[in-house]
């Protein structure tokens, strides 16, 4: 079971590496969209501190939703995806390995990235910490979530728009959460309890939504 | 007619389903009209105007009935869906495209009542109270359904993958609401706080029970009438329709 989850993981990883412009323009785009918001509202500090982990986070939720149609989108087009869903191991599990991959292309660098913008936006260290810490703990439901809607939307008219229209909806729990610690956090509350629903969140829709993904991945493929 | 136990499952077919649901969207409507009448009737003339809020707080007598069948709908519309999806019946499908449009328009005019009624007493058309931001969400919910369905052009496939939807929502509702709500109190004071009902005079409390009640008999007679509609165009090429649409001619 776990080699069956590693070697799709493995695939994809070397599939995402192949073509890394699309990782770039991903990322790029979560670079892009965080430093509009300065020039937007202007560049008083005490403004950005606190906006900061709404933007970041809202910037995290569009990148995220950006490379989604790509997850299963290729496999669909060559015909890999109907080999996947004949294969004898259970489709969910491909579901969750592909789950990951998207998650270690997709969010990690966002992970990764956060406390250098974070500094642009003049988060304290404390701070700092902590809104990296909640995209690590939250992005991996983003990945998640977001399947169900890619699988959905696989060879649908429109199906860019139509995936936001899904997926942004239920992004919104782990949006609140995310901004929420980083929030708690400056106020002095203490990030303890937004964190662990995040991780509750991200624990649930990693488990969960390679179900209904794999069920709407075989609607998809009648 | 041996047989005293009716086969409710015969109604699950389209074909049985049609002309019974025609037998039953006048009396929803006829229902519907007078619940109507009398729960505006006790609303506007017999209800006593409020202490706090004078005249302005009769919109409830239509939010509060709009919210309720907002969130109501949207169970019955994931329960079709999940019947479609279990028992693979064409009908059920149906039923929860059908329902879709209504749901959506009750979430649409609790957010409108509610921003209507918001204004005179808070002074504000709109906060970012948990149960507004989570009624606000729903309805994003149902359009996200809604824009599935019609960007999926096989109806089988609409249907499937509108109640995988459906039920994922379903599972999200409640984690959407607490989020909501904890999120609030964290953020701002309860400034407003709606779950404090005043207690309610009794004839108030009449009206609005039946402006729900005329709330039901409206949504199930539209349900009943949009589901006859898809009915026919779905099942256009069978023999019933063209018998039916012959015998109309």
């Amino acid at each position: 079971m776990l080699s069956l989850i590693r070697a799709v993981i493995g695939r994809d990883l070397r599939l995402a590496m192949r073509r890394q412009a699309d990782i770039v323009a991903a990322t790029f785009f979560f670079i892009i969209v965080v430093s509009l918001f300065p020039l937007g509202v202007g560049p008083e500090p005490e403004q950005l501190r606190r906006m900061a982990p709404g933007v970041l986070w809202v910037a995290a939720l569009l990148a995220t939703m950006l490379s989604l149609p790509r997850l299963f989108a290729d496999d669909h087009r060559d015909g890999t995806l109907e080999q996947l869903a004949l294969a004898p191991q259970p489709l969910a599990l491909i579901v969750l390995g592909k789950v990951i991959a998207h998650w270690l292309f997709a969010g990690l660098p966002l992970v990764l990235l956060a406390p250098v913008l974070g500094i642009q936006f003049d988060l304290a260290e404390d701070a700092l910490a902590v809104l990296t810490l909640s995209l690590l703990i939250g992005t991996p439901a983003l990945s998640g979530i977001g399947a169900i809607g890619a699988a959905l939307t696989l060879g649908v008219r429109g199906g860019g728009v139509l995936l936001s229209l899904l997926v942004l909806p239920l992004y919104i729990p782990v949006l609140i959460f995310g901004a929420g610690a980083v929030d708690a956090t400056v106020t002095g509350l203490g990030a303890q309890a937004h964190l662990s629903l995040l991780g509750a969140l991200a624990l649930g829709g990693v488990f969960f939504a390679p179900w209904p993904t794999a069920a709407a991945l075989r609607v998809a493929l009648e | 007619m041996s047989n005293r136990l009716i086969n409710w499952f015969r109604y699950a077919s389209p074909q049985s389903f049609y002309p019974l649901a025609g037998r039953m969207i006048p009396w929803f409507w006829g229902l519907a009209a007078i619940f109507g009448v009398a729960g505006l009737g006790i609303g506007f003339l017999l209800a006593p105007s409020d202490a706090q809020q004078g005249e302005g707080y009769r919109i409830i007598f239509l939010h509060v009935p709009a919210s309720w069948m907002s969130m109501f709908i949207y169970l019955v519309m994931a329960f079709w869906a999940a019947t479609g999806l279990a028992f693979n019946t064409r009908l059920s499908g149906m039923m929860a495209s059908a329902l879709a449009p209504t749901g959506a328009l009750f979430a649409f005019l609790s957010l409108w009542t509610g921003a209507l009624w918001g204004k005179p007493m808070w002074g504000t058309w709109w906060v970012w109270d948990a149960r507004l931001t989570s009624e606000l969400i729903l309805l994003f919910l149902y359009i996200g359904f809604i824009a599935l369905q019609a960007a999926i052009d096989d109806p089988r496939r609409a249907d499937r993958a509108g109640a995988i939807l459906a039920l994922v929502g379903v599972v999200n509702i409640p984690i959407i609401y607490f989020s909501v709500q904890w999120w609030n109190t964290l953020h701002q004071g309860a400034s407003v706080s709606l779950t404090k009902a005043p207690s309610m005079a009794a004839m108030m409390l009449w009206g609005m029970l039946l402006c729900a009640l005329a709330c039901w008999m409206y949504s199930i007679a539209v349900a009943l009438m949009r589901v006859r509609v898809i009915m026919l165009e779905r099942e256009r090429h069978t023999d019933w329709v063209r018998a039916l649409l012959r015998g109309k001619e």
